[in-house]
């Protein structure tokens, strides 16, 4: 029984690893170009964007899934998304990588502001161009302000993967569960709590490591 | 011919005058002072020679060439506004070192990026990037700091950090190198360090304006001073002179309070 276990788990982690690294991909430079929008000198855009952060950051994540993953097939005649597996991931993804973005715009934001105009004018007198302050001075500086408040919503993503059992995507908590439905056992519920800190805790150590990599410099 | 022609500056934030009518003009080699109490308009001025702000009224040319002229609505693309900024260096008060970067590498990065625009850089890549590393290596050991080319900016004094911001912004060899009060921010101890680098640029004819508190400096090493008040140039001419004996009542008050410490 065990070992059934531990391979539907593994299923359900495959599946909540491809939702977590697919939403990250997609949701990171989303985020930093709505961080942009949000930075905008031109107001309709600054405002636009300003309404989508606060439209997805109030509403709950479960909502937006059902609405993305169900809307498109109530709305159009067909379903945009097939009907299997890779469809439910899809459908996940898109919602997730919009939520997140919106999360990771306004920590963008925060990092890029909270470093002094001096470092922008230094750039700027030495006639550098726009792109070349941003990727040459700004980054680096904002990623090492923003890695704290980012391995938060990482770290929260991971299990906010489990939302997709919503829709049926069989990740790792719909892998535990499904065992408690069947077989009325408790213990892979536990069993999946300890994928989850594990895969929580390699991701700590990863931040751990960043932050130290990125501790060279003040 | 002056190098540097600034005529009728305006500059005003809102409803708030911060600089008004400012004309002067400076020769190649000399260094002019600019002194005034604090909210005078000095740091503006310099801003708006180095295009970090944009004058409301005035001119500004260097060797003869029109930089900047109110009275034509030019909006000048990123490309022309760069080229024109490279008249001018800017030594900032607070330093503003890039922290993520290496002394040498603070003051390589404009050159090698600058660099990335010849047309034959692909080919010669690597014997470009060595002259700039040499020609970086150079400039920090004229600044006294051949043994601190690979520190980071935090690892540095205050009067090193600005010894490198020196050094990054004569790295592209501007004609006119402005310095915005670059001892104020540092311990009394480490002013000297850096006042004698600017004092050895002075006697090397390096073109400088610098924005200054230290009087004694101003007279000993500016050929010509400003001295300003509410935006206004109120008295220039010869330092010693100036300083020395003021003509104007203001710059008269304004130096006794100085000469009290
Ligand atoms: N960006 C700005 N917006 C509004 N007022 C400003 C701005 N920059 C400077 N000022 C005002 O302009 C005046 C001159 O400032 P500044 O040029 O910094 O003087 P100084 O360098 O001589 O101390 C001050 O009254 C200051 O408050
Ligand atoms: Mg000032």
């Amino acid at each position: 029984m065990f070992w059934t276990v531990t391979q539907s788990l593994l299923n359900g982690l495959a599946t909540t690893f491809e939702i977590f690294i697919f939403t990250l991909l997609f949701s990171l430079p989303l985020g930093l170009a709505l961080a942009f929008g949000l930075m905008s000198k031109f107001r309709p855009l600054r405002y636009l964007i300003q309404v989508l952060v606060w439209v997805i950051r109030g509403t709950p994540l479960m909502l937006q899934l059902i609405i993305i993953f169900y809307g498109p097939g109530l709305w159009l005649s067909h379903n945009i998304w097939s009907g299997n597996e890779t469809g439910r991931i899809t459908a996940t993804v898109v919602a997730f990588a919009i939520n997140y973005a919106c999360y990771f715009s306004v920590i963008f934001r925060g990092g890029i502001e909270g470093i002094p105009v001096g470092q922008r004018e230094a750039g700027q007198v030495l006639g550098m161009t726009r792109s070349q302050i941003f990727f040459r001075i700004t980054l680096l500086q904002m990623v090492k302000r923003v890695v704290p408040p980012m391995s938060n919503e990482i770290i929260t993503l991971v299990k906010d993967t489990s939302l997709a059992r919503i829709i049926a995507a069989y990740e790792l908590t719909f892998a535990g569960y499904s065992f408690m439905k069947s077989a009325g056992l408790t213990w892979p519920l536990f069993y999946t709590g300890v994928f989850y800190l594990i895969f929580v805790g390699i991701l700590t150590l990863l931040f751990n490591y960043i932050e130290r990599k990125l501790g060279y410099f003040r | 011919m002056a190098i540097l022609e600034v005529n009728n500056i305006e500059k005003h934030f809102g409803a708030t005058k911060v600089l008004e009518n400012v004309s002067f003009s400076l020769e190649e080699g000399k260094a002019l002072a600019i002194i005034g109490s604090s909210g005078s308009g000095k740091t503006t001025l310099l801003r708006c020679l180095n295009f970090l702000e944009r004058p409301n009224g005035g001119s500004i040319a260097v060797r003869g060439e029109t930089l900047f002229d109110a009275s034509v609505p030019a909006r000048e693309h990123e490309k022309e506004l760069r080229k024109k900024r490279l008249h001018f260096g800017m030594v900032f008060q607070a330093f503003h070192l890039f922290p993520q970067y290496t002394a040498l590498e603070n003051v390589t990065l404009a050159e090698r990026l600058l660099a990335q625009e010849q047309p034959d850089f692909k080919q010669r890549r690597r014997e470009i990037l060595q002259e700039i590393e040499k020609h970086g290596q150079q400039l920090l050991e004229r600044m006294g700091l051949a043994e601190r080319m690979h520190h980071y900016p935090h690892q540095l004094s205050g009067g090193q950090q600005q010894r490198v911001a020196i050094a990054r912004a004569l790295a592209l060899q501007p004609d006119i190198l402005c310095f915005d009060e670059p001892t104020s921010a540092l311990d009394p101890e480490l002013t000297g360090e850096v006042l004698k680098v600017i004092r050895s640029l002075a006697k090397q004819r390096t073109t400088m304006i610098i924005v200054t508190h230290e009087m004694a400096f101003a007279r000993d090493v500016a050929d010509s001073v400003i001295f300003m008040d509410g935006g206004v140039i109120v008295e220039q001419g010869d330092a010693r002179d100036v300083i020395e004996h003021p003509r104007e009542e203001r710059t008269r008050q304004f130096l006794a309070r100085y000469a009290q410490g």
